[in-house]
């Protein structure tokens, strides 16, 4: 089993994200980054595959100089190789081209399977999974929270709303993943040692093949035009009340009559 | 020349779920800002029945596309049937629900089209032909106002948020011959909660608890059933596997708009706080006066949530009663 994990690089979701002066993009500077925990969970799968039936783990990310840092993490958890698209002609793609970068990146790559997070937790596109796995016109699973390889196909285990949904579709597919798939493991310092010497090759847009204008800023078909805070509610009304039961009446009330929503 | 609004329903097992008359509300006020036409597509297998009550929603005409091979949701067969529907319409705007289908429904026809897609959005603009979509990034704790460049804009709309109005028209229903194309998934099973419990995204009212239930879950299921809601959890309380990871609200799990949000013995957490910051009303329950949850909530109490919960849920019940 050939396998491709698609990872990103984001701001932890312990930081505090504050908009840059530009007001359409983010500080980046006192920001802890981290893999994207969706992707964590895929590289943990990836390798737990490759554990029982052989094969290699494949990491591919776009971004930039910086993503590299995270290649080399899911490298150190036991992935063999990396692929990282770093062109400045890639910055500031929105999630379908980031697509298109990966998709193109994958092409020139032996697989049979690729897993990546559902969404990356920065801008919450849940969009990357799906539309590489059109590019490259093979089947999809997103949401998944276990996964069995069978003979030539995956059978997922995909959670809705409400209940889950087992999916089979044949090999070469694409999974995204969701909480409760696996607990990553934590990088070994043997192993992050040892990610130092595994391959990483960098590629970029011409070599992919991409024409610049589908790509990055140029490519965006979603314009950022204003980023901002979230509206601010008024200051907390605290019920400080003699007893328990007086607190719940004089909360019940405020929820009945002032605010109607019981 | 791309012309029109459709609106991507969803029913499951022949009824609609709520978001489908919201993403039609929506789309129709989007349509009459526009002036043009809605057009409402049903998809799944015995369906037909359904283009009636949609119309009472703003449709001006109904796509049914039915067929066994649409009876469950699966990514490809609903792409291909859906692209193929909608080629010779060639909407300027595409709505659908942003659930667990219509994210992987739009994330993949939107690829489709090289469409640019503003996913989740909680509030939708247009202005002199122009839409502006505002989507929550970093799990709430920024907002963007996106554009979209070229057609159709595909927007997924957050269930839960937009207003669901009726409109009654009489609608042109067409139900065209279904293309399935080549579909490779399928679904071999499926394990969905009965009992008729409310689900997470679709609940008015959530009652979640954190750290400080020590567990013990039993005092805000009661209140839930009394106010016909749904239980949530924080992620620690999940991480202690007290519950479901599909209970996880948050950053890292599930982002929830309810008119009314009661965390129970949760601190807050920046990444929990990004999942439910768009609730409409916040109410925090909390030993420690300090925690940082009251700072986000509209009303306060420090207190023990195993004195004050379950006598609000006597409240409730008498008020109710």
């Amino acid at each position: 089993m050939d396998i491709v994990v698609l990872v990103k690089q984001v701001p932890d979701t312990e930081s505090l994200v504050q908009i840059a002066g530009d007001g359409v993009s983010i500080k980046k500077e006192e920001i802890k980054w981290v893999m994207n925990p969706y992707d964590e969970l895929a590289v943990e799968e990836a390798l737990r595959i490759r554990e029982a039936k052989g094969g290699s783990v494949t990491v591919v990310s776009v971004g930039p100089q910086k993503a590299q840092e995270t290649i080399r993490t899911a490298l150190a958890m036991g992935a063999d190789k990396g692929l990282h698209v770093h062109d400045p002609l890639a910055e500031g793609s929105d999630a379908l081209a980031t697509a298109k970068l990966l998709a193109a990146a994958v092409k020139g790559l032996a697989f049979d399977l690729i897993i990546c997070g559902q969404r990356g937790v920065d801008e919450d596109n849940y969009q990357v999974g799906a539309a590489v796995a059109e590019f490259l016109n093979i089947p999809q699973i997103s949401l998944v929270n276990k996964a069995e390889v069978l003979d030539g196909r995956i059978r997922c285990h995909r959670v809705v709303e409400g209940g889950t949904v087992v999916v089979e579709a044949p090999l070469p597919a694409l999974f995204t993943t969701q909480r409760g798939l696996n607990e990553p493991r934590y990088a070994s310092l043997p192993g992050i040692m040892k990610a130092k010497k595994k391959p990483l090759e960098v590629k970029t847009v011409a070599e992919l093949g991409l024409d610049p204008a589908a790509v990055g800023a140029a490519g965006r078909k979603v314009l950022i035009q204003a980023l901002r805070l979230p509206p601010e509610r008024k200051a907390v009304r605290m019920i400080r009340a003699e007893t328990p039961a007086a607190t719940a009446a004089e909360l019940v009330r405020i929820l009945h009559t002032e605010a109607k929503l019981i | 020349m791309a012309n029109g609004v459709v609106a991507i329903t969803e029913q499951r097992d022949g009824a609609f779920r709520k978001v489908s008359y919201e993403v039609v509300s929506e789309g129709r006020r989007i349509a009459d800002a526009l002036s043009c036409n809605l057009t409402a597509v049903v998809v799944g297998s015995g369906v037909e029945a359904l283009a009636g009550e949609i119309q009472a929603f703003g449709a001006d005409a109904v796509l049914v596309l039915d067929d066994p091979g649409l009876a469950d949701y699966r990514t490809d067969a609903y792409a291909n049937g859906v692209a193929a529907a909608l080629a010779p319409h060639a909407p300027a705007v595409v709505v659908i629900g942003a659930t667990a289908q219509g994210k992987d429904l739009a994330a993949r026809l939107a690829a489709r089209w090289d469409a640019g897609l503003a996913m989740d959005c909680t509030a939708v603009a247009v202005q002199g032909g122009a839409i502006t979509c505002t989507r929550p990034m970093f799990g709430g704790k920024i907002f963007a106002d996106v554009t979209i460049k070229g057609a159709p804009q595909v927007i997924a709309l957050r269930p839960n948020v937009m207003p669901i109005q009726r409109v009654a028209r009489s609608a042109v229903v067409e139900t065209p011959p279904v293309q399935l194309g080549s579909v490779k998934t399928t679904v071999v099973e499926k394990q969905m909660d009965t009992g008729g419990k409310v689900e997470l995204t679709e609940a008015e009212v959530i009652v979640s608890g954190g750290r400080g239930t020590g567990g013990n879950f039993g005092p805000l299921e009661e209140l839930a059933a009394a106010l016909g809601g749904a239980v949530g959890a924080s992620r620690s309380a999940v991480d202690e596997g007290w519950r479901k990871h599909s209970d996880q609200v948050g950053q890292t799990g599930r982002v929830v708009s309810p008119a009314l949000y009661i965390a129970c013995g949760i601190s807050g957490a920046i990444q929990h706080l990004a999942g439910m910051s768009t609730s409409k009303v916040i109410v925090a329950i909390n030993k420690d006066a300090e925690a940082p949850i009251f700072a986000k909530a509209d009303v306060g109490i420090v207190g023990d949530i195993f004195q004050v919960v379950p006598e609000i849920s006597a409240a409730v019940r008498k008020i109710k009663s």
